[in-house]
């Protein structure tokens, strides 16, 4: 009956964006089969107690919802050879929208999170500059600052499906993305003042944590949009993202963002710090490695349904998700349902911000058959999400940074979705 | 009309001060200080030699030093405790997928000093002197037969240590 109302615009359930609005607003028509109203509906519409007592009044600092704590990062187990390191992942199939909340972004350290006393912190720059220089935090909060929202992802994000494993979901396989509002000082506008000297072609960037991180960052995009970020969706960046500062180089792989920003050196040639040679470089079938990939891919993902989800009953899902891109804007999402041979135009929700995450939507009806729901994401450049077999042809499966292929989640005739491979 | 004068006194003097305030010219909060200054804070150790301290080791010094310090993740002989912490051997072109370590993978040699230096041992990064980073360095160079056991470090031959895999990589960094 659902063909006759609403157009399909691609195989196996696949409804036109159009039909978006009346969807959401109404719901009239598609009432889920069997859904019930009324006294029946064991609803109750009793004035509940919450109505009937003033709750507590303001308070100094907020906190979420006592029935919405189940939001959490997913992190592994401590490694006692690696003090403080790993990483969490945000929880991407329980998140709208596209900004990440502070407590929710993801996390990667490779030595646990400093305790930095900002009155203690300075941030150096030498090396090829006409006057070394060094900054006070008190002093930086001074500066003109600027402010963009960007995503942030892990350059080992998704690696997950280059090594095959089995199940896992949005947030175990994905979830080293966020995206926030960052807010601080062009990095041009500090190099500027210590004078950068014409021999100087690279800026090595060096972290106050216990490894003392160093990434060394191409001087163009350095003085192009780089920034000193001290302010994350509008409070002081978390101690986790880098307090007091922390580098943000939009669109590049997360580690060369370095957090808790102490020093920044001006050299004629990279540093060649650890993190860019041994660690973050991808190796090729034929053994030898790139380094220096700085670029996020062109990439999008089903938040949901997902893996580990199950769809309780035949009708109408919004199928949603996230797209976003190291090199722009995204233009486009398409989804499929039937493992990428038909693709349908998504609706995008929201904004479609350079180097941001964007929001996709499209209603899909399940007929309680098997699925293979894909996303497919264009950049404003014109890069294509590859599938995953593409991926694996171009670079192998003996590195795990940089791969943003296309995800599958199965659908079977219980509901159930699981990461499956196409 | 004085009140108008006043007035516009005041926000004569707020536009000029936000002004100031707002020109990038006119905020230059950084403090002056010399290379000198920085010699403890600035630990970059560089591939062409630079930032490297005074100091010397050789790998025979160096075992002891690595014995008490590093063997407990990375093992006696550099084999690890899992999959990490293995620094010896390798092979680049094996069948399977290779095991990358120092010997097998790093292309410079400045970057076991510097990472030493700066990040190790992992629950006590910095805690090792200058003079032990030299010793310690030489001993992982040694075990991987790239140094002989008694070849002495120092600032001005570290960085030049030829390493096996140095001309395994791809600079991709003009894709921006």
């Amino acid at each position: 009956m659902s063909d006759k109302v609403f157009e399909k615009v691609a195989a196996n359930g696949l409804i036109s964006r159009r039909h978006l609005l009346g969807l959401g607003v109404s719901g009239t028509g598609l009432a889920l089969s069997g859904a019930a109203l009324g006294a029946d509906s064991g609803i109750n519409f009793q004035i509940p107690s919450w109505s009937r007592q003033p709750g507590p009044g303001a308070s100094a600092y907020g906190a979420r919802s006592s029935y919405a704590e189940n939001l959490e990062r997913l992190s592994g187990a401590p490694n006692p050879t690696y003090p403080g390191g790993g990483a969490s992942r945000s929880p991407l199939q329980h998140l709208q929208g596209t900004i990440t909340p502070n407590s929710l972004h993801f996390e990667r350290h490779h030595a646990g999170i400093p305790n930095i006393d900002p009155s203690q912190h300075n941030l150096v720059i030498n090396g090829l500059v006409r006057q070394p220089l060094v900054f006070r935090y008190e002093d930086l909060l001074k500066y003109q600052m600027v402010s963009h929202i960007h995503f942030l992802e892990c350059s080992g994000n998704s690696g997950a499906l280059m090594r095959g494993e089995v199940g896992g979901s949005a947030q175990s396989l994905h979830g080293l993305v966020s995206c926030a509002e960052w807010t601080g000082i062009p990095l041009s506008t500090l190099l500027d003042e210590a004078g950068v000297l014409p021999e100087a072609k690279w800026v090595a960037a060096v972290g106050a944590d216990a490894a003392s991180m160093g990434r060394s960052v191409p001087i163009s995009k350095a003085l192009d949009d780089v920034m000193v970020a001290l302010y994350q969706n509008g409070e002081a960046v978390r101690p986790e993202q880098g307090y007091p500062m922390r580098l943000f180089c939009p669109g590049w792989e997360g580690n060369i963002s370095v957090k808790w920003l102490t020093q920044l050196k001006l050299t004629a040639e990279p540093a060649q710090f650890r993190d860019e040679t041994s660690k973050y470089t991808d190796t090729l079938p034929d053994r030898s490695s790139y380094q220096f990939t700085f670029p996020m891919g062109t990439k999008s993902l089903i938040t949901s349904p997902s893996g580990e989800m199950t769809l309780d009953q035949r009708g109408i899902y919004q199928v949603t998700g996230i797209a976003w891109s190291g090199s722009g804007s995204i233009r486009r999402v398409e989804v499929s349902a039937d493992g990428g041979q038909t693709w349908a135009e998504a609706a995008i929700q929201g904004h479609q911000l350079d180097r941001a995450l964007t929001r996709f939507t499209i209603p899909w009806e399940w007929n309680g058959g098997r699925a293979i729901l894909q996303s497919r994401a264009t950049d404003s450049q014109g890069n294509v999400q590859p599938t995953r077999e593409a991926l694996i042809a171009q670079k192998g499966t003996l590195s795990f940074y940089h791969t943003p292929c296309i995800q599958s989640w199965g659908v079977n005739t219980q509901g159930e979705v699981t990461n499956v491979y196409v | 009309m004085y009140k108008t004068f006043l007035l516009s006194a005041v926000l004569f003097s707020i536009s000029t001060y936000t002004a100031v305030v707002n020109s990038q010219e006119g905020v230059r909060l950084g403090i002056p200080v010399s290379e000198e200054d920085l010699s403890q804070f600035d630990l970059i150790a560089g591939p062409d030699g630079s930032g490297f301290p005074s100091g010397s080791g050789t790998a025979r010094q160096g075992k002891e030093v690595f014995d008490v310090n590093c063997a407990v993740c990375h093992g006696a002989n550099g084999e690890g405790t899992s999959g990490n912490t293995i620094i010896v051997g390798g092979d680049m072109q094996s069948e399977g997928p290779p095991l990358r370590t120092v010997g097998s993978y790093w292309p410079h040699a400045s970057t076991l000093f510097d990472f030493i230096r700066r990040a190790m041992p992992a629950i006590a990064p910095k805690s090792l002197t200058n003079e032990q980073v030299y010793q310690v360095t030489a001993y992982v160079l040694y075990m991987n037969n790239i140094i002989t056991e008694d070849m002495e470090l120092n600032a001005a031959n570290l960085a030049g240590i030829e390493m096996p895999n140095a001309d395994g990589f791809i600079d991709r960094s003009d894709i921006q």
